[in-house]
């Protein structure tokens, strides 16, 4: 997996690309989200239109993310969700949990 | 269907790079089977779970230890067994990650996803060490999350 980051009127948008899968892109996820929250970044916003697959450690990663921006004062969303990513959201009622957004600036204005 | 009979078998040792070898032999054979891209990824994606599991909780990440996949299509009817070398676990353990208490819970789904793209799946246990999970899907009826149950 490969992470990269850009700053959009103070929030951090971090476009991932790649595999998000146990033993692979899990742990790089953790310390990517991880890393940002310890810059003072809190408001994440997480680019998904480059996952390419993802499994359920992966799925555990973003909660996990997501858990510990909130815990830290921070926010956690997501923006352009690939359609298989939105299913397996959907069949775990993670849905519910996550703010997805499929336009950018809209995503932003939410922080 | 005319590949009715067809048995696939590959042993692995238990490294996670090595799942995805299996995950696509699964998905090759759905869509070689007539299966849609979308069902043959969940089809897929199941396998990879059931890998995973064995590599991680049944063989605890011993790469002396094997994780052996085999795949039979009979008529419509796709079986997967995983079996692996380790001491077992009892399934009625794994909390539902549907119930709220376990939602935010950063593992537990691994199953529940087996069972949501399958039509059924089995543990046995056996009494020497190993275990062995057994997956059905009809492959005539369709595939995927619209046939979601659990």
């Amino acid at each position: 997996m490969k992470a990269s980051s850009r700053n959009v009127n103070g929030v951090e948008i971090i476009k991932l690309d790649g595999k998000i899968t146990i033993g692979s892109g899990d742990q790089q996820l953790r310390e990517v989200i991880s890393n940002a929250l310890n810059q003072g970044k809190n408001n994440l916003l997480l680019d998904m239109s480059g996952v390419t697959v993802i499994d359920s450690s992966g799925i555990g990663e973003l909660v996990g993310s997501y858990t510990t921006a909130t815990n830290r004062g921070g926010k956690l969303k997501l923006l352009h969700l690939p359609a298989k990513l939105n299913e397996l959201l959907h069949v775990t009622q993670l849905i519910t949990v996550f703010e997805v957004y499929e336009n950018e600036q809209e995503a932003v204005g939410s922080f | 269907m005319e590949r009715d009979g067809e048995r696939i078998e590959i042993t692995i040792s238990s490294r996670f790079e090595n799942i995805e070898l299996v995950q696509v032999i699964a998905e090759h054979l759905c869509e070689n089977a007539g299966v849609d891209e979308d069902g043959s990824h969940w089809i897929g994606m199941a396998v990879r779970e059931a890998v995973a599991n064995a590599i991680k909780h049944g063989n605890k990440l011993d790469v002396k230890k094997k994780v052996n996949a085999t795949f039979h299509l009979r008529g419509a009817e796709l079986e997967i067994t995983i079996s692996d070398e380790g001491e077992g676990f009892d399934p009625e353990k794994v909390g539902d990650p549907l119930n709220p208490q376990n939602l935010m819970k950063t593992s537990g789904r691994g199953i529940f996803y087996m069972k949501t793209f399958m039509d059924q799946i089995q543990y046995s246990f056996h009494p020497g060490g190993g275990t062995s999970l057994v997956m059905t899907k009809n492959l005539a009826k369709g595939s995927g999350i619209a046939s979601t149950k659990v």
